[in-house]
C-alpha cells in the first residue's frame, strides 16, 4: 500500500486533536505516515501518540533551522518527502499556516489542492461545505499528488497501533525559503477552556452582550464549551479575534452552537451554519438568526442566560 | 514603490448563490462586486501610498475575471488606485486557483517588465471560493517572501514588517521587498469612493490584457485543465425553524434548560 503523508498539528511538540482525525482519514486512503516538523527532542513523545492513531511511519524534520521562517521551508520539506517516498496523497490541517504551506506545496509538486474538505472518502473524494454552508460540494484532485487540508472536527479519531517506525529527515531548505522571517512570537494564552475549533459545544456572544461577556463564559462553563463571539463584537474591542466565528473568522461545526445577541448576518452564519444544533437568545424576535434556530428564546441575554447558567448547574448537582 | 493590488469580482455573498450545470460557480446570474475582503488590501495600498507621499508611490489594481469583472476594478479605481489592468480570456474561465495564481503571476511579471513591482497586495481571502492560498501560490510562482494575513503593517526602506495573528500565536514577521502581502479584515476598515474619487477614475488608465498578451498558453488554464474536479454541488435543504419561546419572568432560562437537557447536553 502506497504512502499518506499526514503533516502533524502540533504546539511545540504537543500533539493537537486533528492529527489523528487525519491519520483516522488517512487509514482509509493507505498507509498513514505521520510527518513531524518540530523540536527533534520532542520527537519521541510524538511518535508514541501517533502511532497508537495508526501511524506506521513517523518522518521527524528538526526543524532548528527552520522554525524561525514563515511557511515556504515546511512546503520544501513536504515536497522532498512527497517525492522520495512516493506518497498517494498527503493530508494537511485546515490552519492558516497549513493552508499556505499546501498552496506552495502544490506549485513544487504540479499537483491539485483541495482546502478546508469536511470529509474526505477513498479516492480520495472530498466533501466541502460552500456559500456560507450553503451548498454542499464533492471533490477530487485530477492531478499529481492530492494535496487535502482537512478542517478539525472531520472525522472521529479511530485508535489502531501502528509501526510507528522513526526516520529521521534532513530537509534542503532553500535561500528563497527563507525570505519571511519570523521576528517575535507571542503564543496565546491558554483560556482553559476547550479550543473553539474543536469545541462539541460553541457559546457565542455579539452586540446584545453591550461588551460584558462574563454572561456568555458563565454559561459556555456550565456547559463545558468554548466561548465564540461576532465580528459585530470583536470589531467593537470586547474580545480578540481569535474567538470571531464567521466567513472571516473561524467556521465551527459543533455539536451545539448558542447564538446569544447576535442578529445572524450572512458573516456570521457562514461560519456556523452546519452546527447540529442551534441555539438562539435575541431581544428582537425577527433577527435573522431566528430562522436557523432548532431552539429560540426571544429575551435579554443578561437575564435568561444567567437563570440558565444556574440551571443548569443545579441540574449537574 | 510600485505595489499592485489584486482584486477578485464575486458574487454577492447577500445573495442566492449558486452553481452552473458545469458545476463552476454562476458569475452571471448573480450581482457581482469587488470581494468585500479585497477591499482591505486596496486600502491597505493607498495607506501605504498615502504614508509615502502620493508621488512616490503608483497602486495598480488587477482582476483576472470575465467581461463584467471589470467593475472590481473600476472600484479599486474610485476608491483611490492610480490604475487598472484587466485580464480577461475565454480560456481562463472554471480555472482553480492553481490557474488563477498561474495567470496573476504573468501579469505581475509584464507589469514588472515595465516598472519594477515591489509589492503584490492581497486579500486574506475571496468571499466566493474562500480558499485562501493564491497569495502562497502566488508567492511560490514569483519566488518571492509571503508576509501574509496582517493585521498590522510598517514599512521603511524596502523592508516589511507585519503583525499576523495565527492560529496558536501572534507573529511578528518581516521581509524584504519584492514580496507578497496579504492583509486581514482587522487591518482597517476600507474607505468609501468620495464623488471626487468616482469622477476622476474615469479618466485613469485600464489595461486589458489577453492570454496571448501574457505569453499564457490557453491550453494550460481553465476548467478543462484544472488540477481538481468538482463532481458534484448539492443545496444544502434549508433548517427549518424550531420552537421559538418568549421569555416572561424567567419562563426563557426554564424552557431553555429543559431543551438542552431533553437533546442531552447536560
Amino acid at each position: 500500500m502506497s504512502e499518506v503523508l499526514v503533516l502533524v498539528d502540533h504546539l511545540d511538540g504537543a500533539v493537537r486533536k486533528p492529527t489523528y482525525e487525519l491519520l483516522t482519514i488517512a487509514k482509509r486512503l493507505g498507509e498513514p505516515s505521520a510527518v513531524f516538523i518540530g523540536d527533534g527532542a520532542k520527537a519521541s513523545d510524538v511518535v508514541d501518540k501517533v502511532k497508537k492513531y495508526g501511524a506506521e511511519k513517523v518522518y521527524v524534520v528538526d526543524d532548528a533551522q527552520i522554525k524561525g521562517y514563515l511557511v515556504a521551508p515546511k512546503a520544501e520539506a513536504l515536497q522532498q518527502l512527497a517525492e522520495k517516498t512516493s506518497a498517494s496523497a498527503i493530508l494537511i490541517p485546515s490552519t492558516i499556516e497549513g493552508k499556505e504551506i499546501a498552496g506552495r506545496l502544490a506549485i513544487k509538486l504540479g499537483s491539485g489542492l483541495i482546502t478546508d474538505a469536511v470529509d474526505v472518502q477513498e479516492g480520495p473524494v472530498t466533501t466541502q461545505s460552500v456559500f456560507a454552508g450553503s451548498y454542499t460540494v464533492t471533490a477530487k484532485v485530477t492531478k499529481g499528488t492530492p494535496i487535502i487540508t482537512v478542517k478539525p472536527n472531520s472525522a472521529t479519531p479511530e485508535e489502531s497501533e501502528g509501526a510507528g517506525t522513526v526516520e529521521e529527515f534532513t530537509a534542503e531548505v532553500s535561500d528563497a525559503a527563507k525570505g519571511a522571517q519570523i521576528v517575535a512570537s507571542q503564543p496565546r494564552k491558554a483560556s482553559g477552556r476547550p479550543d473553539l475549533n474543536e469545541a462539541a459545544i460553541v457559546v457565542s456572544g455579539g452586540r446584545g452582550t453591550g461588551g460584558d461577556f462574563a454572561p456568555i463564559e458563565e454559561f459556555a462553563d456550565a456547559l463545558g464549551g468554548a466561548v465564540g463571539a461576532s465580528r459585530a463584537a470583536v470589531d467593537s474591542g470586547w474580545i480578540g479575534h481569535a474567538f470571531q466565528v464567521g466567513q472571516t473568522g473561524k467556521t465551527v461545526s459543533p455539536q451545539l452552537y448558542v447564538a446569544a445577541g447576535i442578529s445572524g448576518a450572512i458573516q456570521h452564519r457562514a461560519g456556523m451554519q452546519t452546527s447540529k444544533t442551534i441555539v438562539a437568545v435575541n431581544k428582537d424576535e425577527e433577527a435573522p438568526i431566528f430562522e436557523l434556530v432548532d431552539f429560540g428564546v426571544v429575551g435579554d441575554l443578561k437575564t435568561v442566560l444567567p437563570a440558565a447558567t444556574e440551571a443548569v448547574n443545579q441540574r449537574k448537582g | 514603490m510600485n505595489i499592485i493590488v489584486c482584486v477578485k469580482h464575486v458574487p454577492d455573498a447577500t445573495a442566492d448563490r449558486k452553481f452552473e450545470d458545469d458545476n463552476t460557480v454562476d458569475r452571471v446570474g448573480v450581482d457581482g462586486l469587488l470581494s468585500e475582503l479585497d477591499e482591505y488590501a486596496v486600502e491597505q495600498a493607498l495607506q501605504l501610498k498615502e504614508k509615502a507621499g502620493d508621488s512616490e508611490v503608483e497602486v495598480t489594481a488587477l482582476c483576472v475575471g470575465p467581461e463584467k469583472a471589470v467593475d472590481a476594478v473600476r472600484k479599486a479605481l474610485q476608491m483611490g488606485a492610480d490604475k487598472g489592468i484587466h485580464v480577461v480570456d475565454d480560456a481562463i474561465a472554471g480555472s482553480d486557483a492553481i490557474g488563477t495564481s498561474l495567470v496573476l503571476a504573468k501579469a505581475v511579471e509584464k507589469a514588472g517588465a515595465e516598472s519594477k513591482v515591489d509589492i503584490v497586495l492581497c486579500g486574506m481571502a475571496s468571499t466566493d471560493a474562500a480558499m485562501s492560498v493564491v497569495p502562497a501560490m502566488l508567492a511560490e510562482r514569483l519566488s518571492w517572501p509571503q508576509v501574509t494575513m496582517a493585521s498590522v503593517i510598517e514599512s521603511q526602506g524596502d523592508q516589511v514588517r507585519i503583525k499576523r495573528d495565527g492560529d496558536t500565536a501572534t507573529e511578528v514577521i518581516g521581509a524584504s521587498m519584492p514580496l507578497v502581502l496579504s492583509v486581514t479584515d482587522q487591518s482597517g476598515e476600507a474607505r468609501y469612493p468620495s464623488f471626487k474619487g468616482i469622477m476622476a477614475a474615469k479618466k485613469k488608465p485600464l489595461d486589458t490584457w489577453s492570454l496571448s498578451d501574457l505569453g499564457v498558453d490557453a491550453g494550460d488554464v481553465g476548467l478543462s485543465v484544472a488540477w481538481t474536479e468538482v463532481e458534484e454541488t448539492t443545496a444544502r435543504p434549508p433548517r427549518s425553524q424550531g420552537e421559538i419561546v418568549k421569555d416572561e419572568d424567567g419562563s426563557g432560562a426554564t424552557a431553555l434548560t429543559e431543551f438542552l437537557a431533553s437533546k442531552k447536553f447536560i
